[in-house]
């Protein structure tokens, strides 16, 4: 027995080796010409170019052994592992979760809560600015949308390509009409939110007869369609310099924000002038106008109208079969969506003080579908995880100065936020296909409420 | 058995007069016309390609007839065109439920979950189109509870009720189409469509189905089914309808369609001199067992 | 009438190089049914391969003709966006392959942020101006027509051509016409699914490639963003043209090509990308198979 298995692990590792070679020919092609050779504008603003024959070999390197690596250890060892599990015949459900788990939102709503007090605990004052406004409302804002979308992608099951157009809907009609009118935020962010779902409406009347593809570029055009009309129509919008001054969000009317106001909010309570109060506010606004979203959507899972959308998303036929008015479902899935995404539209407005089309652009509507495909659909904790994963996880990126230290002083993670992002995107749905929570909870139980698995749930057709 | 065709008797559910359907080129029904009676089971029966699904879709909405009148009278006395109704008016308004050749059910949701979809306009009702739902108005609660009560009550009737909770894609063939039929009969419908019911189903299973089926009849939804399966079809039909290449060939009782010589050439493949022949002997009495 | 004709020509040759990259699209979706988004991109990626060809051999050959060095330019490019689309094939698309349609959507949408990324952070983020390449001019009364625009309606009417020779008279051609319409009857008479596909992706990203080359010679510039809209113009060709269609995609794409400039000559510039957007919406709606596609009926 023992000559068999030596031979199979020479086999594998014949194998491994075979295959890291491969890996590193093929990478090497791939790279020579990207990688290998680097084009700049010299001084006379020239196009020229230079070898970068080491970082070529880095690339052709990491691909060599970790192909090697991967057929030669970790997938052997993945294999033995399923071998093993399928051996001992047990299936792995433990019925009891630890404490963690099943207090994990109450704790996660807890943490959320002394979140702003806590940062200024550890960073001080100035410090925690960053940490609250930049992490903390930057994500919260990510998760409001994805939230949003995921009523219309998650639930109903229509790929929406173009969810931004409901953000900027919400975003410009605040600037606007806070600066034509002077409106308080606390009018114009149910307004934003009715605005936005009128949108909806007007958009998705005509589109929603198609199937699921087709439905995705559409809203994909419709999405840019409102960008470059924000652009292009500089009489309103002002185009790409965009709307700045836009008022801050008042203390519910009572004190005001405004540096030199005379009821300002820092005054009034004796703290000093520092924008970090205002941020904190902010953080709970966001924070209040999540639990808003995540608490519409619970309760609508449990509605007939919630219901109905998860069947259109599982057999639209069969929902037509049954009585059910699938134009004017689709319509109200698409426009609650809407909704949420004109409210978190108006909020982001009202924190940043300036909005411009740049911040609409297609990118921005992907970032957001993922966030929810990665999450899990129609699950609210994987999307919120998913969402701090990965928008956390790209602001994090700024953070690490260190990394200075290794790469040299050029080096500025930032450029690849977004490099990362994408191999984050490609890696998870090769990993989990079906997201990060791959369940769903039932709306309404005989006797016990038991998860549906993500293997049959569907992902909808439009 | 009056089968007049100007006016309906009260106790006609269903009047297909004159149903033509064109694909293209092909003319998939040709001028057909029948009629199913309140409180019976009709079967249409086929080859296949008779175009018997393509009636159904007809019926049911998912097809725009070229011709004809879909006429559905309700217990109430109203009557309803089902050719000019909304896909889904064809159930709410009409009160006309199906089932699908190829199961479509919630696979994602609970046994449960889909018969609470199948309430979805009555529920919508009493949740004040959702406001009032949302706000916590008691109207929705109790009939959230009806509406589950309901959904037991068939449960138990399709013999699923120990599996309410499990997800529906989860569940045998058997049980897949017995949910449809619950599903269906969830809508509270006059008229029940059924395709191929009992399709894939091993005897002792299409027996089961037969009972089920005639349960529905006994408490007074009417039901039109389509089948291949006779044991199902003679056993528990009221009346059976004949179709081959989108015309009608054969309408009565089961005994009369069963002994039809057109019925038994369009089923064996006889030759069209040879049904001639027998139609003959058979006006002359010399073939046994023909009973007009 | 001049002007007219001479956007004509502007339009046809935009319209050529959009019909290169929509034959791409078309084809994978076609056969496996998946939008490829990272599709205009690997575009990006071929004109920055040719760019990149260009500056080696204008540095070590400096005399080169421009015949050669063009040709030099699109065989390197046409073989990188081969060997690319090969890649990400097999390692991202392939395992994804039959199950949850939203997973290959994400994860093409997130090649495509990976591709622009890579090129901006390996190439930087400004774009990379070239000296026009091909530069004579021929006049026909008051129309300029270029000696560029000719070639690129050529080299594309060729390519066309070969196209449609493969698809049609080879075994290679009537194999991924199997698989389109039915994968796995197509595995049990023993065509070489897998391989097929492979060749599906390889095809689509040589003409990509091409045309990215085009683009780069006709507008002289290659930046890493330039996948997007042209990406989403080509698309939209595809399925204006109807989508699975080859011919079809070329006639979206020299219709585009055709609504773009005589857009911007005649209405405005700045809302040109709007009229094709527009374009692509009332098109999907009204009519979502496009000119040449073939109604789906979805069976009850």
């Amino acid at each position: 027995m023992a000559n068999v298995s030596v031979d199979v692990r020479e086999d594998v590792m014949a194998k491994a080796v075979k295959e890291g070679a491969i890996a590193g020919i093929v990478a090497f092609l791939m790279f020579l010409v990207f990688v290998g050779i680097e084009t700049y504008q010299d001084i006379n603003n020239q196009l020229v170019w230079r070898t970068r024959w080491g970082l070529l070999a880095v690339f052709v390197i990491v691909a060599a052994v970790g192909r090697f690596l991967t057929v030669g250890f970790i997938k052997p060892h993945l294999d033995a592992r399923k071998l093993a599990k399928a051996k001992t015949g047990v299936l792995e459900i433990s019925e009891e979760k630890s404490f963690f788990h099943k207090h994990f939102l109450k704790i996660a709503l807890v943490f959320l809560l002394c979140y702003p007090f806590l940062a200024m605990m550890v960073f001080g004052r100035q410090g925690s600015l960053k940490y609250v406004d930049n992490f903390g409302i930057q994500i919260l804002i990510y998760v409001m949308l994805a939230w949003g979308l995921n009523i219309v992608v998650g639930l109903a099951g229509l790929l929406d390509l173009g969810y931004v157009a409901f953000y900027a809907v919400g975003a410009y009609s605040y600037a606007l009409l806070s600066a034509h009118f002077g409106f308080s935020f606390w009018l114009l962010l149910p307004m934003a939110g009715i605005l936005a779902a009128m949108w909806g409406v007007i958009l998705g009347f005509p589109v929603l007869r198609l199937r699921g593809d087709y439905l995705a570029i559409v809203t994909l055009a419709f999405g840019e369609i409102i960008r470059l009309v924000l652009i292009n129509w500089t009489d309103v919008t002002r185009g790409t310099f965009g709307v700045s001054g836009i008022a801050k969000a008042s203390f519910f009317g009572i004190w005001s924000f405004d540096v030199g106001a005379a009821n300002n909010f820092n005054k009034a309570w004796g703290l000093p002038s520092s924008s970090v109060y205002y941020k904190m506010f902010l953080f709970y606004v966001i924070l209040a106008l999540c639990m808003l979203t995540a608490y519409v959507t619970i309760r609508l899972r449990r509605m007939p109208i919630g219901r109905a959308w998860e069947a259109l998303r599982e057999d639209e036929i069969a929902c037509r079969s049954l009585g059910i008015n699938t134009v004017a479902t689709k319509l109200t899935a698409f426009a609650t969506g809407a909704m949420f995404g004109g409210f978190a539209g108006s909020f982001f407005a009202a924190r940043q003080g300036f909005v411009s089309p740049e911040s609409f652009v297609f990118l921005e509507s992907a970032v957001i579908l993922a966030i929810v495909v990665l999450g899990g659909m129609g699950s609210l904790t994987g999307i919120a995880i998913a969402a701090v994963v990965m928008v956390g996880g790209t602001e994090l990126l700024r953070e690490l100065e260190f990394l200075k230290h290794i790469f040299g002083p050029d080096f500025t993670p930032e450029l690849y936020r977004m490099l990362l992002f994408g191999l984050a995107m490609v890696v998870v749905m090769l990993f989990k296909p079906r997201g990060f929570v791959g369940t769903r909870e039932p709306t309404a139980f005989l006797k016990e409420r038991k998860a549906v698995s993500g293997s049959f749930t569907k992902e909808g057709h439009g | 058995m009056a089968t007049g065709m100007t006016t309906m008797t009260n106790d006609t559910i269903l009047k297909v007069e004159r149903l033509s359907m064109k694909f293209g080129g092909l003319m998939a029904i040709n001028d057909f016309s029948f009629e199913a009676k309140r409180g019976e089971i009709t079967a249409l029966i086929g080859p296949n390609g008779a175009g018997k699904t393509t009636v159904f879709n007809c019926i049911t909405g998912f097809y725009k007839p070229t011709m004809g009148m879909l006429t559905l009278k309700r217990s109430n006395g109203s009557e309803f065109l089902l050719e000019r109704l909304r896909d889904f008016e064809i159930n709410k308004v009409a009160g006309v439920s199906r089932t699908f050749q190829n199961i479509r059910l919630f696979s994602g949701l609970t046994v449960l979950e889909n018969l609470l979809v199948a309430q979805h306009n009555v529920l919508m009702k009493a949740s004040g189109f959702t406001i009032l739902g949302l706000l916590g108005f008691p109207a929705y609660k109790t009939a959230a509870k009806e509406a589950i009560e309901k959904a037991t009550y068939w449960l138990e009737k399709a013999d699923l009720i120990d599996r309410a909770d499990d997800p529906a894609g989860d569940l045998s063939y058997g049980a897949q189409r017995r949910l449809e039929i619950a599903r269906a009969m969830c809508t509270g419908p006059e008229l029940l469509c059924l395709d191929e019911p009992a399709a894939g189903l091993n005897p002792k299973e299409s027996l089961t189905l037969n009972t089920l089926l005639r349960g529905i009849r006994d408490e007074g939804t009417s039901l039109l089914l389509i089948e291949h399966d006779m044991s199902v079809v003679m056993e528990i039909s009221d009346h059976v309808v004949v179709l081959e290449y989108g015309q009608k060939i054969s309408d009565g009782t089961p005994d009369h369609v069963k002994n039809d010589p057109k019925v038994i050439a369009a089923y064996l493949g006889v030759e069209d001199e040879e049904v001639e022949e027998i139609e003959e002997q058979l006006d002359h009495g010399t073939v046994e067992g023909g009973t007009v | 009438m001049e002007y007219f004709i001479q956007q004509l020509a502007n339009g046809l040759t935009l319209g050529s190089i959009y019909g290169l990259v929509a034959i791409g699209y078309t084809m994978v979706y076609g056969i496996i049914g998946m939008i490829n988004f990272a599709h205009g991109d690997i575009f990006m990626l071929g004109g920055f391969a040719a760019l990149i060809v260009f500056l080696i051999l204008t540095t070590f050959f400096a005399g080169i003709p421009v015949a050669l060095a063009l040709l030099l330019m699109l065989v390197i490019a046409m073989l990188m966006t081969g060997l690319w689309n090969w890649t990400i094939e097999r390692i991202a698309y392939r395992p994804l392959r039959g199950s949850f349609r939203l997973a290959p959507l994400i994860t093409a949408i997130g090649m495509s942020i990976v591709l622009s990324n890579f090129i901006q952070v390996t190439q930087g983020p400004r774009n990379k101006p070239i000296p026009p390449l091909v530069t004579d001019v021929y006049h026909i009364g008051n129309i300029t027509i270029s000696l560029k625009q000719i070639l690129i309606i050529v080299i594309t009417s060729i390519l066309l051509f070969a196209f449609w020779y493969i698809v049609n008279k080879t075994p290679l051609g009537r194999a991924q016409r199997a698989t389109e319409q039915d994968r796995k009857m197509a595995a049990l008479l023993g065509v070489d699914v897998d391989r097929t596909i492979s060749i599906t992706f390889i095809m689509g990203a040589a003409l990509a490639a091409v045309a990215g080359t085009m683009y780069l010679m006709y507008y002289g510039v290659a930046g890493f963003n330039d996948g997007f809209i042209p990406g989403v113009k080509a698309f939209t060709a595809a399925v204006l043209g109807g989508i699975g269609s080859l011919p079809g995609a070329v006639l979206g794409g020299l219709l585009i090509g055709l609504i773009e400039s005589l857009w911007s000559a005649y209405f405005s510039i700045a809302y040109k990308d709007v009229a094709t957007f527009a374009i692509l919406a009332i098109v999907l709606i009204f009519k979502p198979t496009g000119i040449l596609g073939r109604p789906e009926v979805e069976k009850v």
